[in-house]
């Protein structure tokens, strides 16, 4: 047996479908040149999508409006609930309201600087593009956005920039744009447009004659497995962040939707890109269930610091000035409290692991508002944070106004994800993946404010377009429900939920969980080694094998099962967690929030290697354990010169 | 607690006595069935409490409690229970961010789902809360099809208004107000979306047309009438006001005047 570290490389992807000549036309060109299907005609196309997130539920209202048949589906009682709706902070957009020098190239251009140089810049510049767009069409369906005195609309800065260009909706921005989507989607359902199944999850997906034709999907009321054909499907299924079990992640957030996908022929794009957010409230025990994120919008006014002291226990009311270390400002000058998160993230570690940090067991650094209270006055402070700080206090029992925000960094977001080309189409023609479940635009590591521009733009602007194209070139002959590829999709769900409940072993689902998000924390987390990802590599097959050995699922499957959901999913972050340490591996470079420890400058910055590494990795899966194999995607900077990111 | 630089986090932990309801499908009966638990520490969520008396229930052979959750900080409006009475328990907050804190050691707590004619029971805690959506579907939303939008600043919003309509885009869709009102009247819900859309300039086209339908949904779903009792406030919470339901009453008599005529 070849050992999965032994991965082969295959034919680099030569083609991603992006249009050349200059970058500001590309995207206007790629929508003239795209066929179109005959408004009369889209109501004989069945498209299917999953997931009722941004991307999704913006694409199933939008298809719906365009005259497709959409079929949609969430796995919570209600497609309101997606995990979207928790975003904070706020969504980007190249406005320029505030006059401060922000354009749609500046916005592309932090965006591909930000991200450390690993995403396709004619990706990136559409992106840019769109977020104009996106901030219009959210004021028409009545998202309310901050607005100043003077009715128009306020923005604040984040990370990574110096302008003022994201939107907000005091700390609910998500919330407010997911009810806006979902309005849009709702008012569909009620036409008729829109056929929508929640508490149903997505478990396998059916390709025919290399096609992708529909999915195989489970009631999560009755267990009722069904089977759902179309002419394209669309996966807007979200982030793999809970792989490391504690994330910022809604608890049900999973991969499944994206790994079944990938088992079935779509590449997986940068699966160790993952994101971890400096501003998490830290763990307070070992029943810790999830973490719960400060918002980044937080650093505009909060000031970071430790003790100068190691292993100071004073309260922090007790230090003095001169003896705290403000090591952001320190370190980087001109970006401060506001560099991007990777960095900011990396930063805490260091000066937790050298024995700086505050709060139990040393996991933590202050996020002290003491002065912005001075400058601002308290009102003016509770109006812009008021329910992030109430939210801090009813969790650590702490308040804010008085005493430093303890914070640590958490796993938020994965860069990675099925790799898709500049129509966001995966390897499987039919195929598609939007919002965070694609490898996306955000390269190594993701500014903030983006993800939410990203989902929408790809669901209200990009896909619609480019489905389109999609349906209008292809022909669609019906699938007949008892195609042999529908009976052999349908078999392999049944067999393995079957097979799940059948082992009633000792360990609970949550207990391999736990342990693999140990696992990938310690060694595919925040500093990744050789040494240490080879030691996962050797130990996940292990926990895989215990876990379809020893795991126990009560009950049956033609129920409400939560444990049989859970352990549904653990089974796929078992194969996923793998594919995660091999690229990390693989990767012998720093970039964005892939941290090798071996890549580094002497004063401990993150060493990048263009030379090498100046590419995607989009891997192939073989079988469950067995090597994989690599396509690199080159990456070419035509707009952008790659050079050593500096924040300083 | 005092600890210096080690926040609140408490060693001591808790014995408490839960008293559940346990019901299996639609058409079970039910009934409350009593679990003791050891080990809680003021710092778990009340959830995180329920996931280690469910890990152990497994271990054990037996059945988890089923219930709804997902984002765990009080945004998604998933989680919902009646705890000791009270829907999301003694603070005003979710169920999720509910903590344990809040409870003391050897204090017996009772547990059950949402109740309400319009909210039937799926399995132990989880209800089925469709009809808040039909609600949206009759009319809680603006028509602007993609790209029909024009310039963001095209309509300037004045900031009270812009205000008024986030306090009431809040509401996360729990239904703890329909599970708190003796006649499961879902007016506080609707009304706060019938406030959020209404008060916008953008809203306006579609107003009243908006509140007309949204209620007779809400009739049609088998909501009950709304005799201002103010139980739906108390347990809201994202603090819609009582005052959203004035507010929509006197949006419903416009708009039905404004029709009659
Ligand atoms: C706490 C927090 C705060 C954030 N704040 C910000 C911010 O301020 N700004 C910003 O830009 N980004 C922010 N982000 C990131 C951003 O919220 C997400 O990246 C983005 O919302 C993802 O949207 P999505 O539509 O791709 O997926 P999601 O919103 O995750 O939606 C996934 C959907 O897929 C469905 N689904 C999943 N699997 C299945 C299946 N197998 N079958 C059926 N349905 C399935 C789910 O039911 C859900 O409807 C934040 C993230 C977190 C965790
Ligand atoms: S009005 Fe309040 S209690 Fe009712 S659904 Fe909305 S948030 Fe929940
Ligand atoms: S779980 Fe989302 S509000 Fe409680």
């Amino acid at each position: 047996m070849t050992t999965y570290t032994s991965y082969t490389v295959g034919d680099p992807i030569a083609d991603t479908k992006a249009p050349d000549g200059p970058i500001a036309e590309r995207w206007s060109r790629r929508r003239f040149e795209a066929k179109l299907v005959n408004p009369s005609n889209r109501r004989k196309h069945t498209v299917i999508v999953v997931g009722t997130g941004l991307a999704g539920g913006s694409a199933g209202a939008t298809l719906a409006e365009q005259g497709y048949r959409v079929v949609q589906f969430c796995y919570q009682d209600s497609p309101r609930r997606a995990h979207s709706i928790a975003a904070q902070g706020g969504i980007n957009a190249a406005k320029n309201y505030r006059n401060d020098g922000d354009s749609v190239h500046r916005l592309f251009y932090d965006t591909v600087k930000g991200g450390d140089f690993r995403a396709r810049e004619s990706n990136v510049h559409r992106l840019a593009e769109a977020s104009v767009e996106i901030i219009d069409q959210c004021v028409a369906q009545g998202v309310p956005f901050a607005r100043e005195y003077g009715g128009l609309l306020d923005t604040r800065s984040f990370g990574g920039v110096q302008v003022s260009r994201t939107f907000y909706a005091r700390g609910q921005t998500g919330q407010q744009l997911l009810l806006g989507a979902y309005q849009a989607l709702s008012r569909q359902i009620e036409a008729g447009n829109v056929e929508m199944h929640a508490r149903t999850e997505m478990l396998d997906l059916i390709v025919v004659d290399g096609r992708a034709r529909g999915i195989v999907a489970r009631d999560l009321v009755t267990g009722q497995i069904s089977v759902h054909l179309a002419d394209a499907v669309v996966l807007a299924s979200g982030g793999y962040g809970n792989v490391f079990y504690l994330s910022t992640n809604a608890k049900n957030s999973n991969a499944s939707a994206i790994w079944r996908a990938h088992r079935r022929g779509a590449y997986f794009g940068n699966p160790c890109f993952t994101q971890i957010h400096p501003t998490c409230i830290p763990r307070s025990g070992d029943h810790q269930s999830k973490l719960t994120l400060m918002s980044e919008s937080l650093r505009n006014d909060g000031r970071i610091w430790v003790p100068k002291a190691k292993a100071d226990t004073r309260s922090p009311d007790q230090i003095p000035e001169a003896e705290r270390d403000y090591y952001l400002e320190r370190i980087y000058p001109s970006f401060g409290n506001l560099v991007p998160r990777d960095i900011a993230s990396r930063a805490a570690k260091v000066v937790c692991d050298d024995g700086h940090g505050v709060g139990p067991g040393g996991q933590g650094v202050y996020l002290d508002f003491g002065d912005a209270i001075a400058r601002m006055g308290r009102d003016k402070v509770a109006e812009k944070y008021g329910n992030l700080f109430e939210m801090y206090e009813r969790i650590t029992a702490e308040d804010p106004y008085s005493r430093p925000m303890r914070i640590y960094p958490a796993v938020h977001y994965t860069m990675g994800g099925l790799w898709v080309d500049y129509d966001l189409s995966t390897t499987v023609p039919g195929l598609f993946a939007i919002g965070e479940a694609n490898f996306s635009d955000h390269g190594a590591n993701r500014l903030g404010a983006s993800a939410l521009m990203q989902g929408l733009a790809d669901g209200y602007f990009v896909l619609p377009a480019t489905l389109n194209d999609y349906l209008a070139r292809a022909s669609h002959d019906a699938v007949e429900p008892d195609h042999p590829a529908v009976a052999e999709a349908v078999a392999d769900v049944e067999d393995r939920l079957n097979l799940l409940l059948a082992i009633d072993g000792d360990r609970t689902p949550d207990s391999f969980h736990r342990e693999l998000g140990e696992l990938l924390w310690d060694e595919c987390g925040m500093a990744r080694s050789e040494a240490g990802l080879h030691k996962a590599l050797d130990r996940i097959p292990e926990l895989r094998e215990e876990f379809w050995r020893r795991v126990k699922v009560p009950g049956t499957g033609a129920e409400l099962n939560q444990s049989l959901e859970k352990a549904n999913r653990i089974s796929d972050y078992l194969e996923l967690a793998e594919l995660m340490c091999l690229d990390a591996l693989h990767r012998s470079e720093s970039c964005g929030g892939h941290f090798r420890v071996e890549s580094q400058a002497a004063d401990g910055e993150a060493v990048r290697d263009d030379k090498d590494f100046s590419y995607v990795a989009a891997w192939e899966f073989t079988g469950s354990g067995s090597a994989p194999v690599l396509h690199k995607e080159a990456l070419d900077f035509e707009y952008v010169h790659p050079t050593q990111r500096s924040y300083a | 607690m005092t600890a210096a630089t080690h926040g609140t986090t408490s060693t001591s932990t808790m014995k408490l006595t839960l008293r559940i309801w346990r019901q299996h499908s639609p058409e079970d009966g039910g009934s409350m069935v009593t679990y003791q638990i050891e080990g809680v520490s003021p710092d778990m969520s009340f959830l995180e409490m329920l996931d280690v008396l469910n890990e152990d229930l497994i271990l054990r052979g037996e059945e988890p409690v089923a219930f709804d959750h997902d984002c765990r900080e009080g945004i998604c409006g998933a989680c919902g229970m009646v705890i000791n009475g009270r829907a999301h328990g003694p603070e005003r907050t979710t169920t999720c961010q509910l903590h344990m804190r809040q409870f003391s050691d050897g204090d017996t707590i009772d547990i059950e789902p949402w109740r309400a004619a319009a909210f039937p029971v799926v399995k132990d805690l989880v209800v089925d809360r469709s009809a808040l959506d039909r609600v949206i579907q009759a009319g809680g939303y603006i028509t602007a099809p993609t790209g029909s939008a024009p310039e963001a600043h095209a309509t300037a919003v004045p900031k009270e208004a812009a205000d008024f309509a986030f306090e009431h885009a809040e509401c996360i869709g729990c239904g703890a107000c329909v599970a708190a009102c003796p006649n499961g009247s879902a007016m506080l819900f609707t009304s706060a979306k019938v406030n959020h859309l209404n008060v916008l300039p953008q809203g306006a086209p579609e107003r009243e047309g908006r509140v007309l339908d949204m209620v007779a949904a809400m009739d049609e779903e088998g909501f009950g009438g709304c005799t201002n009792s103010g139980e739906c406030t108390i347990a809201c919470p994202k603090g819609i006001p009582l005052q959203s339901i004035a507010d929509m009453n006197r949006e419903f008599f416009r708009a039905a005047t404004k029709r009659r005529r």
